[in-house]
């Protein structure tokens, strides 16, 4: 019961980082109908900065808010020079481009900084803390719950109760409508960009502290995992990402922590392709779906 | 006559390598209703949205209060005045009743008037008062169009371009947006370009009846003549 217990709200704290990453992918593809292959080069390349402006001031947080920001502006770059430019004839046309600018964004950090692992210093403790003999979580997992929470609350407040907010949703919903009525639809769609990229980069800062260190491809493994959660929750639904995200954390801890010593194998990536395939044969359009919501 | 407030001279337009629009002359003097009648495929849709810019005009011009309307970005274009409400009604159905009606009035800058006209529209509309938090989807034919012309007033505009208001709507409805469309002329000075296939509704509230066959004008007459000219209507309008 115990080891069920540290599980479950480790698995929660690795969740809640694929939930951060799942719903900076669901961002992109409400606001420009792409599933972005690059999140997770522009996210590490986000922690690069943040690993560098740490390195020279000694300051995390300083570090922290560079890679936020520094996200946002990539996410604007790679808009608007590469993605903006390719057409919605065929879906592909995107994936391409995007893992072009994978490629193009790890040649520069690796140039830049080297394809070695470097270690990253968390800002809170690692050490689980123990309640009545129970060893619960520790004060890192505390604030990647602290800033996940802050992340979904501060976008669902973004998009439910602001001007803009809803200025973005109805340029993700009726593009040619939005523009009509005078919003500046291709600004929205950079925005979105920018938002899921500096979402991305959070997650980076919340993952590559513990188990995976600075890499070029540090984030290549999240991705696919994320993005998963993100296809379960049904790709359009923040909601969903979030379920997602944290669906996946946890059965990855259980799969790890359970099943793995018995069958002397890493299952994990195996359980979270077989949760896939299950919640896409009783859902197609994943969990939290709409149905029937465009009818004219 | 009063001033055109929108003005079309050889307007030519279509679709990449397809033309649609031939030589297309009009003119719309201001607080009135012109009615742009004809069959299906005769280019009434894309005239339309050539006037707002989401089809771009190959040759001619388009002036708007006297200025070029062409180089003026879509999104721009209900700063100037004009609200376009799109065929098929254009709400956006995932979103509320009330979001729809404040996005119409998103862009404008004195917000305590955009306050008062989202007020105006739920006493103008009833049934979206009683819908304000149900989302687009949810609302019938009629009301979806209730919402959609709600919305382009919440800009206030002096020119509205309405693309086949009555279709698939119940005869009653269609008379109710055709008796609100002359109230909104009389009262407020609004300017409509109306394209339509229900020929009698739409000529029984306007001023000019243009009616357009294979992307041309071949008739553009007071609304009277055509309603009264027996020869006219059979030869143009099929009753």
């Amino acid at each position: 019961m115990d080891r069920f217990i540290f599980l479950t709200t480790d698995g929660l704290s690795k969740g809640a980082v694929y939930a951060a990453f799942a719903l900076s992918l669901v961002l992109i593809w409400r606001a420009a109908r792409v599933v972005n292959f690059a999140q997770g080069a522009i996210a590490v390349a986000a922690a690069y900065m943040a690993f560098s402006i740490t390195l020279h001031t000694g300051s995390y947080w300083l570090g922290f808010i560079a890679s936020l920001v520094g996200g946002f502006i990539l996410g604007i770059v790679v808009e608007r020079t590469a993605m903006r430019f390719v057409g919605h004839e065929r879906p592909l046309d995107a994936v391409i481009v995007a893992l072009g600018v994978v490629l193009v964004l790890q040649a520069v950090l690796g140039y830049l900084y080297g394809n070695e692992f470097i270690g990253v210093d968390s800002p809170f403790s690692r050490r689980v803390i123990t309640v009545g003999g129970i060893d619960l979580l520790s004060r890192f997992d505390l604030y990647v719950f602290a800033a996940v929470f802050l992340l979904v609350a501060g976008l669902g407040l973004l998009f439910s109760k602001t001007r803009l907010g809803l200025r973005m949703r109805a340029s993700a919903f009726a593009p040619e409508v939005s523009r009509l009525l005078g919003v500046n639809v291709t600004r929205m769609v950079t925005l979105g960009w920018a938002l899921a990229a500096a979402a991305g980069a959070l997650a980076a800062m919340l993952i590559l502290p513990g188990d995976l260190g600075l890499h070029p491809n540090a984030m290549d493994g999240v991705f696919v995992t994320a993005f998963t959660g993100a296809v379960i929750g049904g790709l359009d639904s923040p909601q969903g990402a979030v379920v997602g995200g944290l669906t996946i954390g946890l059965l990855l801890n259980y799969v790890t922590g359970y099943l793995n010593p018995l069958f002397s194998a890493d299952l994990g990536s195996i359980a979270v392709l077989a949760l896939l395939l299950a919640v896409l044969l009783v859902r197609p359009g994943g969990l939290f779906s709409g149905v029937a919501a465009r009818q004219v | 006559m009063t001033e055109a407030i929108l003005e079309v001279k050889g307007l030519c337009s279509g679709y990449g390598p397809v033309p649609v629009l031939h030589d297309i002359d009009l003119s719309v003097p201001a607080g009135t209703i012109a009615a742009v009648l004809g069959a299906n495929g005769a280019g009434k849709t894309t005239l339309l949205r050539t006037l707002s810019g989401l089809v771009r005009p190959t040759s001619g011009a388009i002036r708007f209060e006297g200025h070029d309307l062409i180089s003026v970005p879509v999104e721009k274009l209900v700063h100037k005045g004009i609200s376009h409400v799109p065929e098929g009604r254009g709400v956006v159905t995932e979103l509320t009743v009330d979001e729809n009606l404040r996005l119409g009035g998103l862009w404008r800058k004195d917000r305590a008037d955009t306050a008062k006209a989202l007020g105006e529209m739920y006493e103008f509309f009833e049934p979206l008062a009683r819908r304000r938090d149900y989302p687009g989807h949810q609302l019938s034919g009629g009301e979806r169009q209730m919402l959609a012309v709600g919305r382009a007033l919440m800009a206030r505009p002096k020119l509205m371009l309405l693309d086949e208001p009555s279709l698939g709507l119940a005869p009653k409805v269609v008379s109710q947006i055709m008796t609100l469309l002359k109230h909104l002329r009389d009262t407020t000075g609004l300017t409509v370009l109306l394209v339509e296939q229900n020929v009698r509704s739409a000529l029984s509230i306007a001023d000019q009846g243009v009616v357009m066959s294979l992307g041309r004008v071949v008739v553009n007459r007071d609304a009277k003549d055509l309603r009264d000219d027996q020869g006219l209507r059979h030869a143009y309008l099929g009753f």
